[in-house]
């Protein structure tokens, strides 16, 4: 028995540092001296230094960049749960005629390939005179945010038991008084656990804003980082620091959120 | 949605629609009933809208240029000259369009298997775990999982340097010859794999925290009592586990499918579909034909193309939606 347990922790303990191996190697390599960045012979103990870090921060338009990605970021999120919480309590609290029509069209709509779809949203953008132009990729965004957005608030509205909405329109409120006073409060968590999907997929887009943002100033920070490598050469220690610096914000949102996700999602799969 | 995630990547899976244990739901007094009329379809209207100025149009153009030639002069000139099915006759002409998509097959392929087989088990492993090994993995996990696809990409980029890469270094230090200055980008096959460890390191926690969080909901006394009536673990994954978790494996394998066939920055910011076009994935094939190339018409083709293969993969899927959402009505 002993033996098993040892060789099962054994075996985490390996894929604790496999998974972690990454994200270590970027932060160290952005904490060292260059001279021990680049080197045959990898260095694990150094002093750190902020060097890189100041480097990076420097680079051209970066503040622009961490604007222009806050902005989009922040705004498609909140549209999305805006119009989102709408369509999802008319699909999980009404009957109407359609309806099944409407979650096959969120449904599909979530798995739209907006990938090879780059070229044509290029064109309708240049054909309204939208390129370059921070609304633009917010509206893009928003719309890939929101099926999903609509799929996961439709399962936590259902997931508030109808009686207690009834007792509040028993007691004389309203629907809407009903759907804020009653239904609102308890959506709080899935609200921000939804909003997580929206705020990863925008902060992360890249293929997008490539091909409608291509004038400096009108970028976001994906595109900056990949620009960053190409301009620096073989600057890894600013790169590392780049990246790391994107990394951050995420990691931490998704310390915050990450328990809440994933037991409402196994919740639903099980009942399924 | 890329969890995009990527995955986001690492994005994102829907919860299944919950049906009541039994089916029937108590009718409803009809005073009480939820109102019909105009107010469901105010309300599903911004999204309608939405959906159908950004995405519905431009699915529709998508095709319409994919019958038009379209290049930099008809992108200048804003003329419109369809050409009937000559994009595609050239699509599918192209040897590098079925190359592109073999690859992709085989690449979804292995990467999913690897990530819903390696995933399992990782999930099954933090479940045998105490508190603290479970909490030190599932934190690790967590931390790859968080980590954005672009920053992934940069960090794999450094990691299997050329010059400087500590790939390179742990070859050499496990003793094997010829990774002096190797280069990990010099063949299609190479990157590609790198892209599949990039893209499997970052989808794992998906599928095993999920699955570690689903399992806690399965009673414990059940498997005990699996365990005295003398079943092994085996017997127990495959005859109670399995079973089961059966909604979650059929959902999460659709979803990797998915977006391991739309991974787009793994491959793209890795090594920009090269060398020679090796690498290219249909996604990278679409990109690179249309956007790299100013070939509108035929970069549109393809995305048509791959839009459609997508749609007869995933059928079995919406059927299986479908199913749900009948059962649910009924």
């Amino acid at each position: 028995m002993n033996v098993r347990k040892l060789s099962l922790n054994g075996v985490a303990l390996v894929l604790s540092a496999i998974f972690l191996f990454p994200v270590y190697w970027m932060f160290s390599s952005s904490f060292k001296e260059n001279s021990q960045v680049l080197t045959k012979d990898p260095v694990f103990f150094f002093v750190p230094t902020f060097e890189h870090y100041t480097t990076a921060q420097n680079a051209d338009l970066f503040w622009t960049y961490v604007r222009n990605s806050l902005v989009v970021t922040i705004g498609a999120v909140l549209v999305a749960l805006s119009v989102a919480l709408l369509a999802s309590y008319a699909l999980a609290r009404m009957r109407f005629r359609g309806k099944r029509a409407m979650v096959l069209t969120v449904m599909a709509a979530q798995l739209a390939p907006w990938e090879v779809l780059v070229i044509v949203v290029y064109l309708n953008a240049r054909d309204l005179s939208m390129l370059n132009s921070i609304g633009t990729l917010l509206l893009v965004y928003f719309v890939m945010a929101l099926p999903f957005t609509i799929w996961t608030l439709r399962g936590f509205i259902a997931a508030v038991p109808r009686e207690l909405e009834e007792s509040a329109l028993i007691d004389g409120c309203t629907r809407t008084q009903a759907f804020r006073r009653v239904i609102f409060p308890l959506l709080a968590p899935g609200l921000m656990a939804t909003s997580l999907f929206g705020f990863i997929l925008a902060w992360n887009e890249y293929a997008m804003v490539s091909v409608i943002n291509k004038a400096p100033g009108t970028d976001t920070l994906p595109r900056w980082l990949t620009s960053f490598q190409t301009a620096f050469g073989s600057d890894w220690g600013a790169t590392m620091a780049a990246a790391s610096m994107f990394t951050i914000p995420v990691l931490l949102v998704f310390l915050l959120f990450q328990r809440r996700v994933t037991g409402g999602l196994a919740a639903g799969a099980v009942k399924g | 949605m890329t969890v995009d995630i990527e995955k986001a990547p690492p994005p994102p899976v829907p919860p299944v629609r919950r049906t009541v244990p039994g089916g029937q739901r108590p009718r409803r007094r009809a005073g009480l009933r939820l109102p019909g009329g105009w107010v469901p379809y105010l309300l599903i209207a911004p999204a309608v809208a939405a959906l159908a100025a950004v995405l519905g149009y431009s699915l529709v153009r998508n095709v319409l240029i994919s019958f038009q030639e379209f290049g930099r002069r008809q992108l200048i000139s804003r003329t419109t000259e369809y050409t009937g099915w000559d994009n595609f006759r050239r699509v599918l002409e192209m040897d590098r369009f079925w190359d592109s998509v073999a690859r992709t097959f085989v690449f979804t392929a292995v990467n999913v298997a690897l990530i819903m087989i390696i995933g399992t088990l990782v999930g099954l492993l933090l479940r045998q775990l105490g508190p603290v090994m479970r909490l030190v993995l599932s934190l690790s996990l967590v931390v790859a999982w968080a980590m954005p696809v672009i920053a992934a990409t940069t960090v794999f980029r450094w990691l299997f340097d050329t010059q400087f890469g500590v790939a390179n270094w742990a070859m050499r230090t496990l003793g094997f010859e010829g990774y002096e200055d190797h280069n990990w980008f010099d063949s299609g096959i190479s990157t590609l794999t790198i892209a599949g460890i990039l893209i499997i390191w970052g989808s794992i926690p998906f599928v095993a925290l999920n699955l570690y969080a689903g399992l806690t909901t399965v009673s414990a006394e059940v498997l005990e009592a699996a365990r005295m009536d003398g079943a092994g673990s085996w017997r127990i994954f495959w005859s109670i586990i399995a079973p089961i978790m059966r909604p979650f494996f059929l959902i999460t394998t659709f979803l990797e499918i998915i977006w391991v066939f739309k991974a787009f920055p793994q491959v793209y910011a890795l090594n920009g579909g090269g060398p020679n076009r090796e690498s290219e994935t249909l996604p990278v094939m679409a990109y690179v034909e249309g956007i790299g190339q100013n070939q509108y018409g035929t970069g549109a083709a393809i995305s048509v193309l791959t839009i459609l293969i997508l749609l007869v993969a995933m059928s079995f899927y919406f059927r299986l939606i479908l199913k749900q959402e009948k059962e649910q009505d009924a």
